[in-house]
């Protein structure tokens, strides 16, 4: 089969760790030699945090400038930082919910326009994909669930050989019990968002 | 059950490197594990701490790594499977008895784990931890993947016992944190209890005997070469005469490259994992078998070394470069696509690498905010800090602040900026005897409640016997944060069935003959300031503990959760933005919205309640939640 590279960033608190291993189980699911790699230590002192999950005949778990099929950005400043990882043929799929770093909310310096750095992204990319991930989240029932929304945005997004049905087992076994339900509505909100 | 626990053999299991190295030990039957927290080795003892609760295996999370790992070699020389892990700085602290323990050996197997952080996600240096392998003459093993990392740590208990040493297994973050395909084995039920037999020409280490077990060492270390030779781990694979020699985890950035390159039928790998004694037979014949020689390896030119040496003893003369301003850099981790691009231009390959988007060429020049980490919104370090400021600022005092190893650190960054010197763990106390007798201005040190117990306490002796005179301000929020709330000895949150004794902060300071003791909770400001102020008036050393609870720890072991939420009023539409200049909690941000009516705001997602900022600012209340 052919490789797959998938890049996570966001920031700390968002459940991007939880997201890459849900995503790295569906592909295990599928029966795909998978690797991923985490940065952890940061995740929840408001920084950024990154994650890797690589699918096929890959043996190295992290990703090289330029080789990412797909980011899947948490945040659109994180998403826009992050775009060396990708190269003309990659898919970007973003939240669109900014979040606003420290020295944006003490005054120095602004947060540039999350639309504008979308053009920037959709112009130099073979696909951009922006959701409100937050506000679906919360239409799932949680906030925390924006993870989630993500991943059903990516399932949707085809770029990953990885199937609807595998995301949804993933989620049954490896979300905590009483989150399920949200995490499987919130899966089927980002899916259905595209 | 703990999944690590799982009897099933042959199942396969997404794992971390850490959790593999785990799962390796349990098939091996480690009976006992120790470790101090530190980032990339905590999920080892994180793991082994909830196992150990249903289990045979005795855990524990010890003070620091020295006595972590004298702790497992007191289990281990009697006769019982033992593993230590830490962080590569964490084996300075254990170097002492390490180098030692060496001569002695072990009856059980011991396992010491030490990972490596190479471009420094968490850690204050990226010292090269093969090189303690060299200077024990310990037999090293470096895993590339999960599954080797299991494996290694079964093999390395073997090893361990049927040369009666130590054996050291480095992995470094990339590994650590990188989650692969592991196929499990059988369990193998642990042996806990073992005996000690009394040898002391051969435990006791005093000049006569360790005369003869040095040499006794050096024995062991060929007979371990020889295992390294005839290793499964030590392979030749590939064809052609170009030749690359690698081990860890970049071999797995070569074996892509070599596929991404088409330059299987051109090259033959050297891949070692059995790392030390170098197995000097088996990298000769590889020597031999090649025109030129690329060497692949993380940080130190270790393996280009023995390589070159091997050569030299050999006679052989071919190019073997690795370590060069042109090829690879002694600084960072590498990546897949930097290692194919260095492969090609060594071999000259004509190879183009995939463009990364630029985002630096921009027709807008979009300027992209930094997100550094911030210390939490409601973290109690931030009270202490303040307070400590605001009470220099309002005597017009300037003072030096040394720190420590932890959240803590985090207090460099501005507004804050209380963090002038840190190099290691417990520093902050000696590091702040020795500028208090150099400098004129006031010496003020933070360390943490963990960070004291590993290596302040020695420090602080130190200071009252020798008369020097600072402010020691300990920050005691009743857990290990920085690596994941592990506990400690002054732990007062606990899980039900926690059966370990609490040791009190307060009571050492005054057993170590500190008089000018405060214990104050930092989110009582006037409190904390009161402390600050006598603290700063006396003239001799002093200690403050600042003792409230991470909130994240309790939220997450009480269920804490908000009383009262905190609002800004009307009235702050002053252009006062006294609270970020000084205090700078996350939650307090300039309000810019078009139609915002207070010059701040305070996001209630962030803010947990804990109520300093009201404490300093009149225009901020507390509204029922």
């Amino acid at each position: 089969m052919e490789n797959y590279r998938a890049y996570f960033t966001g920031v700390g608190g968002q459940g991007i760790l939880l997201a890459t291993m849900v995503l790295a189980e569906a592909a295990v699911c599928e029966g795909h030699n998978t690797l991923t790699s985490e940065v952890h230590g940061m995740a929840q002192r408001g920084g950024v945090v990154e994650s890797t999950v690589v699918i096929g005949n890959i043996e190295s778990p992290i990703i090289s400038n330029g080789e990412a099929d797909v980011l899947l950005g948490f945040e659109p400043v994180e998403t826009y930082r992050t775009m060396k990882k990708c190269s003309a043929d990659s898919a970007v799929i973003s939240n669109s919910v900014p979040i606003i770093p420290y020295a944006v909310a003490i005054g120095k310096g602004p947060y540039p326009n999350a639309e504008n750095l979308f053009d920037l992204i959709r112009s130099r990319v073979k696909q951009l994909i922006t959701l409100n991930a937050q506000a679906l989240a919360e239409q799932a029932g949680s906030m925390l669930a924006a993870n989630i929304v993500m991943l059903g945005a990516l399932a949707r997004s085809g770029v990953l050989p990885i199937s609807r049905e595998a995301f949804e087992e993933t989620i049954r076994t490896r979300t905590k019990v009483k989150f399920v339900e949200t995490n499987l509505r919130a899966f089927e909100l980002g899916f259905a968002a595209l | 059950m703990h999944p690590l626990l799982t009897k099933e053999v042959g199942k396969k299991l997404l794992l971390l490197g850490n959790e593999a190295i785990v799962r390796g030990a349990l098939e091996a039957g480690v009976a006992f594990a120790t470790t101090y927290p530190g980032t990339p080795a905590s999920e080892i003892g994180d793991n082994f701490f909830r196992i150990a609760t249903e289990s045979e295996l005795y855990f524990e999370y010890s003070t620091n790594e020295k006595v972590a790992l004298e702790t497992a070699a007191g289990a281990a020389v009697s006769g019982i499977r033992a593993m230590c892990s830490m962080k590569h700085v964490g084996l300075n602290v254990a170097a002492d008895p390490l180098m030692t323990l060496a001569y002695v050996g072990v009856r059980g197997g011991m396992v010491i784990v030490t990972a490596d952080d190479p471009s420094m996600f968490s850690s204050q240096n990226e010292q090269d931890n093969r090189i303690y392998a060299r200077l024990s003459n310990l037999p090293m093993l470096e895993p590339a993947s999960a599954q080797e990392a299991k494996e290694m740590t079964e093999a390395a208990f073997e090893i361990s016992e049927a040369l009666e040493l130590p054996v050291l297994l480095r992995t470094t973050t990339r590994l650590s944190h990188c989650r692969g395909i592991v196929t499990t084995g059988l369990l193998k039920p642990p042996e806990t209890r073992g005996a000690f037999e009394k040898e002391s020409c051969r435990f006791v280490a005093v000049p006569a005997s360790a005369r003869v077990r040095h040499k006794v060492l050096l024995s062991q270390n060929e007979k371990a070469r020889e295992m390294a030779c005839t290793s499964l781990f030590n392979t030749i694979t590939g064809k052609g005469r170009w030749g690359i020699a690698t081990s860890g985890i970049a071999y797995n950035y070569v074996a892509d490259a070599i596929k991404d390159l088409g330059i299987q039928d051109r090259v033959k790998v050297l891949k070692l994992g059995f790392t030390y004694p170098f197995p000097e037979k088996l990298t000769a014949e590889f020597i031999r078998s090649v025109e030129k020689i690329l060497v692949v390896e993380e940080l130190e030119p270790i393996l280009e070394d023995n390589l070159k040496v091997t050569a030299q003893t050999n006679g052989l003369a071919i190019p073997i470069a690795g370590k060069d301003p042109e090829l690879f850099s002694r600084l960072y981790e590498y990546d897949p696509g930097m290692v194919r691009e260095v492969i090609a231009r060594f071999f000259e390959l004509d190879y183009t690498s995939p463009e990364p988007v630029d985002i630096k060429e921009n027709p807008e020049a979009v300027q992209v905010p930094m997100r550094p980490p911030n210390l939490c919104a409601g973290c109690p370090h931030r009270a202490t800090y303040y307070a400590v400021t605001s009470v220099l600022r309002e005597a017009h005092t300037e003072a030096v602040f040394p720190s420590d190893i932890g959240c803590y650190t985090l207090g460099l960054l501005p507004p804050l900026q209380t963090a002038d010197f840190v190099i290691c763990m417990g520093s902050s106390v000696s590091s702040a005897a020795g500028m208090s007798r150099a400098i004129d201005k006031r010496v003020i040190a933070f360390i943490g409640d963990s960070t004291f117990f590993h290596s302040g306490i020695t420090g602080l002796i130190n200071a009252v016997h020798n008369r020097h005179n600072f402010i020691l301000v300990i920050l005691d929020t009743g857990t290990t944060a920085m690596t994941g709330h592990q506990p400690h000895p002054g732990v007062e949150i606990t899980l039900p069935g926690w059966d370990k004794l609490y040791i009190s902060i307060e009571a050492i300071v005054r057993a170590c003959g500190v008089e000018q003791v405060a214990v104050v909770n930092p989110t009582n400001l006037a409190e904390t300031k009161v402390a600050v102020k006598e603290a700063l008036e006396s003239n001799r050393l002093s200690v403050i503990v600042a003792k409230a609870p991470c909130p994240l720890y309790e939220a997450r072991m009480l269920g804490k959760k908000k009383k009262e939420a905190f609002v800004v009023g009307p009235e702050c539409n002053m252009d006062c933005t006294e609270c970020i200049d000084t205090f700078g909690c996350p939650a307090l941000y300039k309000n810019t919205a078009p139609d915002a009516k207070t010059t701040m705001i305070i996001n209630e997602n962030l803010c947990i309640g804990c109520g300093v900022c009201a404490q300093f600012c009149k225009k901020i209340r507390a509204e029922k939640v």
